[in-house]
């Protein structure tokens, strides 16, 4: 732990210098978004400096340029979550965008009236409101897997709900409101013995470990780059090829097509049947950028530092009376959501950043875990390979003087 | 340690979120209407009775933070006794206060309610301060379905 080059790390990312109401920035809403080290800004301003044109099209040298560095950030993709092939990756907008894709090809052209979609209770927005729309278009049923009080998938009984009718199961990876990082092996190997497909919500667990979907097996897996130190607006899903070629394309446009006449269309081959238009090619640059910069430190380092700065914060936050965590799975990541007695969240996230800390107050997208709970919102201080234990110790410090201050 | 949010959070806020004003559920109630803040989950029942185009009472039930609770209580106080058109005119000089998109408050009509001014500095918090009025208005203007300032 004592080589994981945290100094070096911080001092990469040019924001944590900035001071908040005269104050060190201490910014721990990573799970909202995180920010941009040096070395992604730097792709980002060198793209449009130096080799910025559209893709795909030109002869001229700026666009194979241009091509080159998109097509080698999609290489980088593939190698960080270990895909088979390029022509699984496709960039979208976000991890949003990827599970919309997903319900409006796959899933509208596999699933009918009766049959059933299966998720769990912590999900977020994003991977409930599509299905829902799906569910309400098509008449299938949307199934919800409980969890238990410490924020935890009851295994069992979501085993019991995968049904003969079930077409699809879409799990989160890790629960941006609760932390908890599912056992999507048990998961994946429990659906595949029906021969169900798995969608994997990554968005929250990219940033935090490292994943390799072969290994993993699942069908679909998806998330957002800016929770990846990569810029907003540009994501990715990862789907087995033998599903992407079978689905129907998303969006018509231009790129995603081989040959079109007034008569018929024939579609582009993969991955580029799944990106019409001209894509967010700077941003996709950035993308590449932020994994060089992550497989330099390593994942496997991230998640032991990562789970060290969890420890510390659960093990302070504890002593805190009156302070009552929300998720304390046992497989969780890092990721602390509270509440306090007779104190509002929001009132926390406002006494909070005038110390200079930055957290998140509210339902964090997952209004379905805060009725769980029964807490109107929680406050969620979410950590980053960045973050140190002097911050926590601030937080912390933080924490108990507003409750003093409220008496 | 939070200086900087003295202009925010005055004691008689915290007072009022100690020890809330009014806060009760009315029987014999004329109005009822329902505020909800979706983005905090700022949920609030208010209760008035009415006697001609006079509140003679108002109390409410709910649970937000400390600003919209504040908020909710000095407002229930303040407009007790007051007539449907007065509490329109406080609610209008409330929301120049909170917004500040007028200068010119009458800082007299406007009384204890001023030390909710310090909103206005805060933009993600003006909502919480503003339930309460839009509840109001919507009780005054007797919607019955539930209101929400998303």
């Amino acid at each position: 732990m004592t080589t994981f080059p945290i100094e070096k790390i911080r001092a990469d990312f040019p924001i944590l210098q900035e001071k908040i109401r005269n104050k060190p920035l201490v910014y721990l809403d990573n799970a909202a978004s995180c920010q941009k080290p040096q070395q992604v800004i730097d792709s980002i301003v060198h793209c449009y400096s130096h080799e910025y044109a559209n893709v795909h099209r030109g002869v001229h040298t700026l666009s194979v340029r241009a091509t080159d560095r998109y097509e080698g950030a999609r290489e980088k993709v593939k190698d960080f979550i270990n895909a088979q092939s390029t022509k699984e990756i496709i960039f979208v907008r976000g991890a949003t965008e990827a599970i919309n894709l997903i319900a409006q090809t796959f899933a509208k052209s596999n699933i009918k009236a009766g049959d059933e979609i299966l998720i769990t209770a912590m999900e977020h927005h994003s991977n409930i409101v599509p299905w829902q729309m799906l569910c309400a278009e098509t008449g299938a049923v949307l199934k919800v897997a409980p969890i238990n009080l410490q924020g935890e998938l009851i295994y069992d009984e979501f085993e019991k709900l995968i049904s003969d009718k079930t077409r699809l199961v879409a799990v989160v990876h890790m629960s941006n409101a609760l932390g908890t990082i599912n056992p999507v092996e048990k998961i994946i190997a429990a659906a595949k013995a029906k021969n169900i497909p798995v969608l994997l919500d990554g968005a929250q667990a990219i940033p935090h470990m490292s994943v390799d979907v072969q290994a993993l097996d699942c069908d679909f897996y998806v998330f957002s780059g800016h929770k990846l130190y990569a810029p907003s607006g540009i994501g990715v899903l990862y789907g087995k090829q033998a599903l992407l070629e079978a689905m129907p394309p998303y969006q018509g446009g231009g790129d995603m097509i081989r040959k079109v006449t007034f008569e018929e269309t024939e579609y582009n081959t993969l991955p580029y049947k799944f990106e019409a238009g001209t894509p967010n090619i700077a941003d996709v640059i950035g993308l590449g950028a932020a994994i060089d910069y992550l497989n330099e430190i390593g994942m496997d380092n991230v998640a032991a530092y990562e789970a060290e700065l969890l420890g510390y914060a659960t093990a302070k936050a504890k002593q805190i009376k009156g302070l009552r965590l929300i998720g304390e799975a046992r497989e969780k990541g890092a990721i602390l959501s509270f509440v306090l007695d007779k104190i509002h969240p929001h009132d926390i996230g406002t006494m909070l950043d005038s110390l200079g800390i930055a957290i998140r107050a509210g339902h964090h997208c997952a209004m379905p875990v805060m009725d769980f709970f029964e807490v109107p919102a929680t406050a969620r201080a979410s950590f980053a390979m960045y973050n140190t234990k002097e911050e926590i110790d601030v937080l912390i410090n933080g924490i108990e003087s507003l409750i003093e201050i409220f008496g | 340690m939070f200086d900087d949010l003295r202009d925010l959070y005055q004691e008689v806020i915290f007072d009022h979120n100690r020890n809330p004003r009014n806060f009760h559920v009315m029987e014999d109630a004329d109005r009822k209407v329902e505020g909800f803040n979706p983005l905090c989950g700022d949920r609030l029942t208010l209760f008035l009775k009415m006697d001609g185009d006079k509140i003679s009472d108002a109390s409410f039930q709910g649970s937000g933070c400390a600003i919209s609770t504040a908020s909710v209580s000095l407002m229930t106080e303040i407009v007790k006794g007051k007539t449907e058109a007065e509490a329109e005119e406080l609610f209008k000089q409330f929301h120049e206060m909170t917004t500040g998109k007028e200068e010119k408050i009458n800082l007299e009509a406007i009384g204890k309610l001023a030390v909710l001014a310090g909103v206005r500095e805060y933009p993600a918090r003006v909502k919480c301060a503003t339930l309460a009025w839009h509840t109001l208005d919507a009780a005054l203007k007797n919607e019955q379905e539930s209101i929400s300032t998303e």
